[in-house]
């Protein structure tokens, strides 16, 4: 096990296991916000550069600080290392330059997108993000396109963080969509107008940080934090079966994978049980889903609530 | 008399055919190395030379050479970065067209050096000409036996081949470079691993510039003592230098480092002066990626000491009042050049070339793009030049691979250097150089 401390907290860990899962270890307001790393997908972390972090020493051994801010994604701890995140003045002023940046070319259409209340990119703006956009140039726009006959994608409120590229090149069999362009002209798209249509590609929904990839069979159904949100699971022959259903009385709105803290899910699902069971009696359900008291689902849900006691 | 390395010999008609090449002492250092040292002496002469990398950065290249892993029996790799995508850097593409079987040449060396046994020259698909002429100097070598299997009878056997990209800036950087030649999209890698850890493949890999790589015959032949001797301070050998814009006699000229600016640009034998007898205004030394700088602290230091053709002087005075070597891509403007154009010129190139993975420099680059246009076309304001800095050092820094700072750098430079004339085009709500 080695050593590291984050913002004054020591925590030992695995060796090889980056500062952002020793931050997570650790929890609360220390851990970095991350749009592109996904825990459960191979690869993925480095290109957002929202997890820059600060290195003031860099091991035991080496107690050298790194030169430049570091993804803390994909650095690897050290024994002895020590980090700043929120603790560091220059970190939280690069935070909120990158907030910036990933915002000139989002509309910020928070209103009507579906993503509304499980948006990474919406938590970020309001933690570190300005209240004045300093852009004044033309931003770039998109038609919406079907990308399969399922998922509609909306370019317009990509952030580019190659999360849905490796959820097709990790879960799915004959991949057919991409990033085409290079640059801020680059965009997601299927191969000559090919659609995406296989198994599980639906992960790739689940994964998009922000609205850019919509679930077609619940596109202004509802707001999320409207929708009672169950766990449920049935008998799968292609995935665990183990999901999410968001309901409205009786009826299922829409199914996802469950999703941890960090906004990954726990297990992928196929897109059977995503797109095709929407029936109550398809499911077994377990009960509420737990969600955080700080999500903004959680409005309108007052579950297990405890009521302070009356001061005597 | 001035020394020339890499470009001795060129004007000998046929100089790019083996024969020729051959007789003029070509090869010979694959026979002294092959037959008579361990790939080991061959990295020390290397290390004992201080050759630098001439692709951009100046790390050593002995030193680079000895991180490559020997631990596993994996293939290693050898990658010759011919690239050269730089605006202003046109040297690579020179010394391949005069000298092919040089680069060749070193190309063996160092692939017996590193333990490889597949190598790759990684072409700019856009000089599809001088892949046929590597081509065919490959093909020579082959047939002379200086490529294939035992080469010269020695159990040292080396596959050389050369492989076009697709004309994308950020393929020359040396992980996106990886990617490319695997057949995937130019994307740098995050590093760590490192090439020499796991590159092409995953394998051992070491990826050198042209003009490195064409130095070794020499080493080898003269010794890496002798190398250093030639030269100034940390800066040793010739440097290959392509010099363009508002100068008498634009070219590729081999220098040897330590010459001074000052003669560089005016003497007869280099660029012979600015054009049409007009002022010097500013010079970027390395490469547009470099800091830009005007005229009194080009040929001077701040110092007052005459700035010469070094890794060390150009670097004089760190950001504030020095630059860098770069790849030695020597852009010279005159009294008529307008900074806001040429810097703007030089964003729209990183705007279009940023590969677009990290945040900061897909964004970034844009962004500054659009500001110093309108600040060219009239419709600017005065807190655009302000913002343009911001940008620049939110972009510097943050971003996986460099070219967020080659990016940054122009920008920062001009304004530092010429800010009365962003201000000008704020005021006057347009250009006043009007130069076309
Ligand atoms: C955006 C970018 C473009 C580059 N283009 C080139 C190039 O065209 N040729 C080159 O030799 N090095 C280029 N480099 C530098 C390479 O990454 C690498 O440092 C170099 O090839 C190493 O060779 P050397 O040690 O012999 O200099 C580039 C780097 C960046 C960041
Ligand atoms: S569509 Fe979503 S998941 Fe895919 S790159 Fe864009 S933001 Fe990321
Ligand atoms: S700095 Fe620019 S070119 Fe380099 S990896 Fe990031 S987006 Fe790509
Ligand atoms: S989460 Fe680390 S760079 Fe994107």
């Amino acid at each position: 096990m080695v050593k590291v401390t984050i913002d004054n907290i020591e925590v030992e860990v695995e060796p090889g296991t980056t500062i952002l899962n020793a931050a997570r270890k650790i929890g609360g307001k220390i851990v970095p916000p991350a749009m592109c790393y996904y825990s459960k997908l191979k690869g993925t972390g480095g290109k957002c550069r929202t997890c820059l972090v600060k290195v003031t020493k860099g091991s035991e051994k080496d107690p050298r600080p790194m030169p430049k801010l570091v993804p803390s994604c994909s650095t690897a701890v050290m024994d002895g290392m020590v980090v700043q995140n929120i603790t560091s003045p220059e970190v939280l002023e690069a935070r909120k330059a990158i907030v910036e940046f990933l915002l000139i070319n989002h509309p910020l259409d928070c209103p009507v997108c579906d993503q509304a209340g499980e948006c990474d990119l919406q938590n970020l703006s309001y933690e570190h993000g300005l209240s004045e956009t300093r852009y004044e140039e033309e931003r770039r726009t998109f038609e919406k396109i079907d990308i399969g006959d399922k998922i509609q994608l909306h370019m317009t409120r990509c952030i580019l963080c190659y999360r849905c590229v490796f959820v097709a090149d990790q879960l799915t069999e004959k991949r057919v969509h991409g990033i085409m362009n290079r640059g801020d002209v680059a965009e997601i798209s299927t191969y000559i107008k090919n659609s995406v249509d296989n198994e599980f590609s639906g992960n790739m929904i689940d994964a998009c940080p922000v609205g850019a990839l919509t679930d077609k069979t619940f596109r202004f159904k509802s707001r999320v934090w409207f929708a009672k949100a169950c766990d449920a699971h049935r008998n799968c022959t292609h995935c665990g079966g183990k999901v999410t259903v968001w309901m409205a009385g009786n009826d299922i709105l829409r199914v996802t994978g469950r999703k941890d803290k960090y906004g990954e899910v726990e297990e992928f699902i196929c897109n059977e049980c995503r797109f095709e069971k929407k029936d109550l009696k398809d499911w077994v359900i377990e009960g509420p889903r737990k969600i955080s008291r700080e999500s903004v689902i959680s409005q309108n849900h007052y579950m297990n609530k405890n009521k302070p006691e009356k001061k005597k | 008399m001035e020394k020339k390395i890499l470009l001795a010999n060129i004007e000998t008609p046929d100089f790019g055919k083996f024969e020729t090449f051959r007789k003029q002492g070509g090869y010979a250092a694959v026979e002294k190395a092959l037959k008579t040292m361990s790939p080991e002496n061959v990295v020390d002469e290397v290390k004992k030379s201080g050759l630098r990398g001439r692709g951009g950065a100046g790390f050593p290249t002995g030193l680079k050479w000895s991180f490559i892993d020997k631990s596993t029996n994996n293939p290693r790799y050898l990658l010759c970065n011919a690239d050269e995508g730089e605006p202003g850097t046109f040297k690579d593409h020179y010394l391949i067209l005069k000298n092919p079987h040089l680069l060749i040449e070193g190309m063996i060396l160092s692939s017996f050096a590193l333990g490889a046994n597949t190598a790759y020259i990684f072409l700019r698909g856009e000089w599809f000409y001088l892949m046929k002429i590597l081509d065919q100097a490959i093909e020579e070598a082959y047939a002379k036996g200086y490529l294939g299997k035992n080469i010269l009878g020695t159990d040292f056997s080396l596959d050389l081949y050369c492989h076009p990209g697709g004309g994308a800036y950020i393929c020359g950087e040396e992980t996106a470079l990886i990617e490319a030649l695997e057949g995937k999209r130019g994307n740098p890698r995050m590093k760590p691993p490192f090439p020499a850890i796991k590159g092409l493949y995953q394998n051992p890999t070491c990826v050198n510039n042209v003009e490195t790589i064409a130095a070794v015959p020499w080493i080898i032949n003269n010794g890496g003592c002798e190398y250093a001797n030639v030269g100034i301070g940390k800066s040793t050998g010739t440097k290959l230098i392509s010099a363009c814009g508002h100068i008498n006699k634009p070219g590729v000229y081999e220098i040897e480092m330590g010459l001074p600016v000052e003669e560089f640009i005016y003497s007869e034998k280099y660029l012979g002066g600015i054009k049409n007898g007009k002022k010097l205004k500013a010079v970027i030394a390395g490469g547009s990626s470099v800091p830009i700088l005007p005229t009194e602290l080009i040929l001077k230091t701040a110092k007052g000491e005459p700035r010469l053709l070094s890794y060390e002087s150009l670097a004089d005075g760190g950001f504030e009042t020095g630059t860098m070597m770069g790849s030695g891509g020597f852009i010279v403007m005159d009294e008529t050049t307008c900074m806001v154009k040429s810097l703007l010129n030089y964003s729209r190139f990183y705007h279009h070339e940023s590969c677009g993975q990290c945040s900061p420099c897909r964004e970034g680059t844009g962004w500054m793009e659009k500001i110093l246009h309108r600040i060219e076309h009239g419709q600017g304001n005065m807190h655009d030049i302000d913002l343009l800095v911001d940008i620049a050092k939110h972009v510097e820094g943050n971003t996986i691979c460099p070219l967020g700072e080659a990016a940054a750098w122009p920008v920062r430079s001009s304004i530092l250097h010429f800010r009365k004339e962003f201000e000008a085009h704020v005021i006057n709500k347009k250009c006043t150089f009007n130069n076309g």
